[in-house]
């Protein structure tokens, strides 16, 4: 476990090495980790099951094939969700609630004669035969199972679509209000005219200029939206950590780079493969760099996004598990104002890693579609 | 090792859902949206700029109507100062006119008078002449002896010239 942390670590050090949150969010991870294995030696004895914030932390900020909001195993609340899962024999569907809240691939589900598992929220299909997973665990490999191509409404995709769908009715709305009036908008109406014409105004004009930019305005506006709504809904209880995933930044990141790379202009690819203005022999070493550039841009997008939101998370559920850590309520006097204080400052970050998502795409956009002037 | 581990099949739905949220918010939101903003926006400068527009014509007018209240202004000095020439003008043309006026008539009225007196010396002469002969005939009517009935008679017709 503390390598992997170790690698996150210097990884993220590499990529968001201006973040210190990200760090301290990360070191905290791994003194809690030390933590709990402390107090897992002294209490071995008398408890069984004692607490792991690790386990925790992950699990509250991974994806699942369940809704779970409270409760302990079978007496949990959790919202079923559907499995789908494309596997060598066609697709196969079922509700996650017929795992029986088990990630321990213990509980093995049948359906459309094949037999499935969860193994830590990774479902695998069982081979010809095999009635139990059998789990190299230093691996990291299935002895007796293969992992099915899973498209399942997981806890993410539904919080996604949730997210969509709240997008369409407040923007729908928005749009329907011109439809009866030519007048500005009133209250909520008008805050979300105001965040469309901000990033208008503030986004898409300045970065990429009043000519180009209404062409890259439904992408700016919905990833912007997307981005912040996610982040606020990744706040309340119980919710899903949408865009604290590596998937979704990932998916979203490619998105700018597939625009990026479709709009881009003659310009914008000399200035790339050889770039005018300079000696011919440091040509193509820039030639390199700035391929590279290419790539590394839209992938800072996705690692900030992951990284803030993710490290955000883990502060304010790592502030929860001291208390349960060190075994005293006492603890709550402290680490509940300081989780408040850092929920609070997520609600900036929720605004802000929205905004510089889709300025950084904007600028890179821009510098794509710009019109160099020749001298 | 999960954290930074892609999962295909959430990639894909968010590619999915990502694609069709962009298309239809596009289609339904977007759009209308910005071209109702953009439409608001040009007609708030529209208004702006008109009322600018009023607003420099009012100054306009109002420089224009000063101009000519102080023309007007001017105007009326100038009439009022003809009308004073004027006035003046007249009142000395007027006493001039009287002046001379009175003059002929004085100067006409000296002459009748002359003549009157010319007349009437004419007469007293004429009177004192007949008186004279007549009074000499008297005397030489009575045959003058008597010197103080001369002077009696003298007196007399004297007395009768006063009477006449």
């Amino acid at each position: 476990m503390h390598e992997i942390f170790e690698l996150i670590l210097s990884q993220l050090f590499m990529a968001t090495h201006k973040s210190s949150k990200i760090t301290v969010a990360f070191m905290l991870l791994l003194v809690l980790n030390t933590f709990s294995s402390f107090a897992q030696l002294d209490t071995d004895e008398v408890v069984d099951e004692s607490f792991n914030p690790t386990e925790m932390i992950m699990h509250h900020i991974s994806d699942s094939h369940g809704w779970h909001f409270f409760g302990e195993g079978e007496d949990s609340f959790t919202i079923p969700l559907p499995v789908i899962l494309w596997t060598d024999e066609g697709v196969v569907s079922f509700m996650s609630s017929a795992f029986h809240h088990d990630v321990e691939g213990e509980h093995v589900v049948e359906a459309g004669g094949q037999k499935f598992v969860n193994y830590h929220e990774k479902i695998f299909v069982l081979n010809e035969g095999e009635t139990e997973l059998e789990y190299n665990e230093e691996e990291h490999v299935a002895l007796n199972a293969n992992s099915p191509f899973d498209i399942s409404i997981t806890k993410n995709v539904a919080s996604m679509l949730l997210t969509s769908i709240l997008m369409i009715i407040l923007f729908m709305g928005l749009a329907k209000h011109y439809r009866k009036s030519k007048k500005a908008p009133k209250g909520f109406t008008n805050i979300l005219e105001t965040l469309v014409v901000f990033v208008r105004d503030e986004i898409a004009k300045p970065q990429i200029g009043e000519k180009k930019y209404m062409k890259f305005m439904p992408f700016l506006l919905t990833v912007f939206f997307f981005i912040w709504i996610a982040n606020l809904m990744g706040l309340l209880p119980g919710a899903a950590n949408v865009t604290g995933n590596i998937s979704i930044t990932v998916a979203l990141g490619l998105f700018t780079l597939a625009l990026i790379l479709v709009n881009a202009n003659k310009d914008y690819w000399q200035h790339v493969f050889w770039m005018p203005g300079i000696p011919t022999f440091v040509k193509p070493i820039l030639a390199i760099v700035e391929i590279l550039g290419v790539f590394i841009k839209p992938i800072a997008l996705m690692i900030r996004l992951f990284a803030n939101i993710t490290a955000g998370h883990i502060i304010i559920l790592s502030l929860i598990g001291l208390i349960f850590i060190l075994e005293t309520a006492g603890v709550a006097a402290i680490s509940v104002p300081f989780a408040l204080f850092i929920t609070v400052l997520e609600l900036l970050v929720a605004f802000l890693q929205a905004f510089i998502f889709t300025m950084l795409s904007a600028l890179f956009i821009g510098m794509a579609v710009q019109e160099h002037e020749h001298h | 090792m999960d954290l930074i581990t892609p999962e295909y099949g959430l990639f894909v739905w968010q590619v999915v859902v990502m694609i069709i949220l962009i298309f239809l918010l596009t289609k339904f939101a977007w759009k209308p949206v910005m071209k109702a903003v953009g439409e608001r926006e040009a007609s708030i400068n529209e208004a702006l700029a008109s009322a600018e527009k009023a607003k420099e014509e009012m100054a306009n007018l109002k420089a224009d109507n000063e101009k000519m209240l102080q023309q007007a202004r001017a105007e009326r000095d100038e009439m009022l100062k003809e009308a004073q020439q004027m006035k003046k003008k007249i009142m000395a043309e007027a006493t001039e006119e009287a002046n001379e006026k009175a003059e002929q008539i004085l100067e006409k009225a000296q002459a009748a008078i002359q003549n009157e007196k010319k007349t009437a010396l004419a007469e007293i002469k004429s009177q004192v002449a007949e008186l004279s002969v007549q009074i000499a005939e008297t005397v030489v009517k009575k045959q003058l002896d008597d010197k103080d009935e001369q002077m009696t008679l003298v007196n007399k017709m004297l007395d009768d010239v006063k009477l006449n």
